[in-house]
């Protein structure tokens, strides 16, 4: 069998199934199903979701970009740099994880895991998504034109090669787990 | 090294609690890592990065035809281009919480919230005021994700591992606000 599949091939459906199962396990192993866990990294009481994201970001990463180089996988899948657009939507997102206490993901496995209000948020989602489509045709014209820099990765960006970001990133977590560790085993 | 020590015991933290699928959680540093190979597995297999906002506002799609009716729906702007259908998304979306639900389960976490602690500490037990937020939070978070191509899975982790400028961007501004909003909801907040 040829990978990449098709995701509409009876495989792929198949894995989005299986991918869905492990990443679902995952979010609930690691709390981030807990509202207390998310909102209390904003109020800096709890690193649980920064430990996960940095870890991810470093074992994904350094992973695709091996496999990329390597000549296995298709492309890069980087979405479009809509400055404002970008900046607007990461401040409204803030907003509305530390109301919600969860994200898009996070959101759907709590509610299976019993939380009624992160149920009542999806709803909210589901509303967020319609006003979106219904402001879209204003959204193309004034705000995603704004900056618009294209699909660009740090690395094209600023000229400085991909394994320097990996490393600089490598090391800034590694020192950043040491000052979490440091500073829970004084809390505790 | 830091990681180490907290992978030493990574599948329970004390020695006699349950371990694997049972244990109440894992190390972050494992679960961070998991996500990590799946992303890997995500990109060889079927060429499409973890992402879950796409799939909600799809469902926003679904929901609205009910209301005004398919046509309506593929002859907006948005929605023409992310026509709502059962397709991967779907499954994956649908997955990932039937996986949260079969692990807490396991592990004996599942547990009917209506206001969680952090919350009744600061605005006291009631539900509505709980739910209102929670619904507020929801709409604005989700046009923030449309508005910004992606959510904490699609820019958070698939883009932020691609180095994309516009996903470590999307994660510096929604890391500002979200520490100010905390700061201004939970000003006199004790727990």
């Amino acid at each position: 069998m040829n990978f990449p599949l098709s995701t509409s091939s009876a495989t792929g459906l198949l894995l989005a199934g299986v991918f869905g199962l492990v990443f679902g396990t995952l979010l609930e192993k690691g709390r981030v199903t807990d509202y207390n866990v998310i909102v209390n990294l904003f109020r800096f009481r709890d690193f649980t979701v920064l430990k996960i994201m940095l870890t991810a970001i470093l074992v994904g990463g350094i992973g695709v970009a091996v496999m990329m180089r390597g000549g296995i996988l298709e492309g890069w899948h980087i979405k479009e740099m809509n400055t404002l657009g970008v900046i607007l939507g990461g401040g409204l997102f803030g907003v509305g994880m530390v109301l919600y206490g969860y994200c898009p993901g996070t959101g759907v496995a709590a509610i299976a895991t019993g939380s009624i209000h992160a149920l009542v948020g999806f709803l909210g989602m589901v509303v967020g998504g319609v006003l979106y489509a219904v402001t879209f045709g204003w959204v193309k014209s004034a705000i995603l034109p704004v900056g618009a820099a294209g699909k660009t990765r740090l690395s094209d960006a600023t000229g400085i090669p991909e394994f320097a970001w990996w490393i600089v990133l490598v090391a800034v977590s590694l020192f950043v787990f040491r000052m979490l560790r440091k500073k829970e085993r004084g809390a505790g | 090294m830091v990681i180490l020590k907290d992978m030493e015991n990574p599948l329970h933290s004390r020695s006699d609690a349950p371990s694997g699928l049972r244990a109440r959680s894992w190390s972050p540093y494992l679960v961070g890592a998991g996500i990590g190979v799946l992303s890997w597995a995500a990109f060889y297999f079927v060429n499409k990065p973890i992402g879950m906002s796409t799939e909600v506002s799809k469902l926003s799609g679904w929901f609205a035809s009910l209301l005004v009716g398919m046509e309506r729906v593929t002859s907006n702007g948005y929605w023409s281009g992310t026509t709502p259908k059962f397709g991967y998304e779907t499954i994956f979306l649908i997955a990932t919480a039937l996986g949260a639900f079969l692990s807490s389960m396991r592990s004996g976490t599942f547990a009917w919230e209506k206001v969680p602690s952090v919350w009744s500490a600061r605005f006291g037990n009631g539900v509505a005021g709980r739910m209102i937020a929670a619904f507020v939070g929801g709409i604005i978070i989700l046009y923030g994700a449309r508005l910004a191509g992606g959510c904490t899975s699609g820019h958070g982790i698939s883009g932020m591992l691609q180095l994309a400028v516009s996903s470590w961007v999307f994660f510096i501004s929604m890391f500002a606000t979200g520490i100010v909003t905390a700061a201004l909801m939970f000003r006199s907040g004790k727990s």
